[in-house]
């Protein structure tokens, strides 16, 4: 044969194999999971097959429940709404679903990804609520980050946002938060945990459900499901969502984890799963110091220290001291700086920032 | 040869916001056919405006960025090694935001 026929031959044999699990089909995908080619329905199939079966072996609904998704806007939880929606009515989970987006005031960025999930309120018909971190601590991320420039961004944000899906889901009285995180997200987090030696948090990141014992509890279904099947997922099925990265986070940390990641999924794709196995299998050490739980003594919420991060955070920024809260504590409330600031200065800055109007 | 190339996931902000270009591409001096090699070191070279380093990584995409050919994941077709056709459509979504 001549060179160019067994190019197009070539070209042709690898276009009509047919998917692996239908036979039918002209395949689409390769999935990382599995390594298998599948067409486009087959695709739709397993991926919504696969996120009922998690939330049915790991027990994550009950019927009757009130169920908020942490919906940004992005891929993630866009597809989570329209997937969850979907299985709620194709399983009659009997779930009354509820979208609430946090607007953390970072102009040019959440302001257009908070359109997406109007647009999505729409869309999916349910009904969405909108909570701001300047309604419930009287700071932007944008005022934040004027504050304390571009490191450590993300350590306030994570911890504003956390509290604040906790009171958005109890004003809207709901049972239960769901949240997008998908396998990759939760592998780098492992990867983090492991390189900051954080032992409390390695222990509890790859449970699918966290918080039972708190306030909201929350759960992750698509803790098995692959980042690259999410946006093929909402690629073919046209679905709307927002994409540009937040503007503060090159700085952060996780980005390296993320990169590695990303690499080691190019050279065997089931590492990301594995992972994921290595640290649900993880055991500490009987002899390991673990930090005890309790609840903050200025607002209740659950904490391991004296004062919630949350209010450590916030307290540091209504002092201007910025560094407050950042680093490992070394003694006094939660540890840290030195306040060289009079008292009554500082309790009247605290009196002009509102810090939350839900007691826990 | 004519191809549709489109960028999502917040790559056409590297290429002045424009998700959908249309471009004539030229087959490389002495080879019959064009493959994804040759045509990522020409939208690189021809079409990428701003940090590069967010699209290509070495001779391959970035990790965390997909291709698809005619709405098809190049892993079946060969990635690198996949050849292009005139009037194919080539999409680039990067999965590297916030979800």
């Amino acid at each position: 044969m001549e060179a160019s026929e067994e190019g197009k031959s070539k070209k042709k044999a690898g276009a009509s194999r047919l998917c692996c699990l239908c036979n039918q089909r002209r395949p689409v995908l390769k999935r990382p999971k599995t390594l298998q080619q599948i067409c486009k329905e087959c695709f739709y199939e397993v991926f919504e097959e696969e996120i009922h079966q998690v939330i049915v072996k790991n027990h994550l609904f009950k019927s009757g429940e009130r169920v908020a998704i942490g919906a940004s806007g992005g891929k993630d939880s866009t597809v989570l709404a329209y997937v969850l929606s979907e299985l709620n009515r194709r399983h009659s989970y009997g779930l009354d679903l509820f979208l609430l987006s946090i607007d953390e005031g970072i102009t040019g960025y959440r302001d257009d990804s908070l359109e997406t999930v109007k647009r999505n309120e729409l869309q999916y018909g349910l009904p969405l609520k909108i909570l701001s971190y300047e309604d419930l601590y009287g700071w932007t991320m944008d005022d934040i980050v004027k504050m304390i420039g571009l490191k450590n961004n993300c350590t306030f944000c994570g911890v504003f946002r956390r509290q604040a899906l906790d009171r958005g889901g109890a004003l809207l009285k709901v049972d239960k938060l769901v949240t997008g995180h998908n396998a990759d997200d939760i592998a780098e987090t492992v990867l983090l945990n492991i390189l900051r030696g954080d032992i409390a948090r390695l222990s509890r990141c790859t449970s699918i459900t966290t918080g039972e014992d708190g306030p909201i509890p929350r759960c992750k279904p698509f803790k098995y499901t692959y980042e690259k099947e999410i946006v093929m997922y909402a690629y073919f099925k046209k679905l709307d969502y927002f994409s540009t990265e937040c503007i503060y986070s090159p700085n952060a940390y996780r980005g390296f984890a993320r990169e590695f990641i990303k690499d080691l999924e190019r050279l065997r794709p089931r590492a990301i799963l594995d992972i994921i196995e290595s640290g649900e299998d993880f055991r500490i050490a009987t002899s390991t110091k673990m930090p005890e739980q309790g609840t903050c003594e200025r607002c209740g919420y659950i904490s391991s220290q004296k004062w919630c991060k949350a209010c450590v955070l916030l307290d540091g920024l209504n002092r201007g001291l910025p560094k407050m809260g950042i680093g490992r504590a070394r003694g006094g409330v939660n540890g840290d700086n030195k306040d060289t600031r009079k008292p009554a200065s500082a309790a009247k800055s605290i009196e002009s920032k509102k810090c939350g109007s839900l007691d826990f | 040869m004519q191809l549709t190339l489109e960028f999502g996931g917040g790559l056409e902000l590297l290429c002045d916001s424009e998700k959908i270009h249309k471009v004539n591409v030229d087959l490389p001096h002495g080879a019959d056919e064009l493959t994804m090699k040759h045509l990522l070191s020409w939208v690189r070279t021809n079409v990428i405006k701003e940090r590069p380093e967010m699209f290509i990584k070495g001779d391959t995409v970035r990790p965390g960025v997909l291709v698809l050919v005619n709405d098809c994941d190049w892993e079946l077709s060969g990635q690198l090694e996949t050849t292009i056709e005139d009037k194919d459509v080539i999409v680039f979504i990067s999965t590297l935001h916030g979800g």
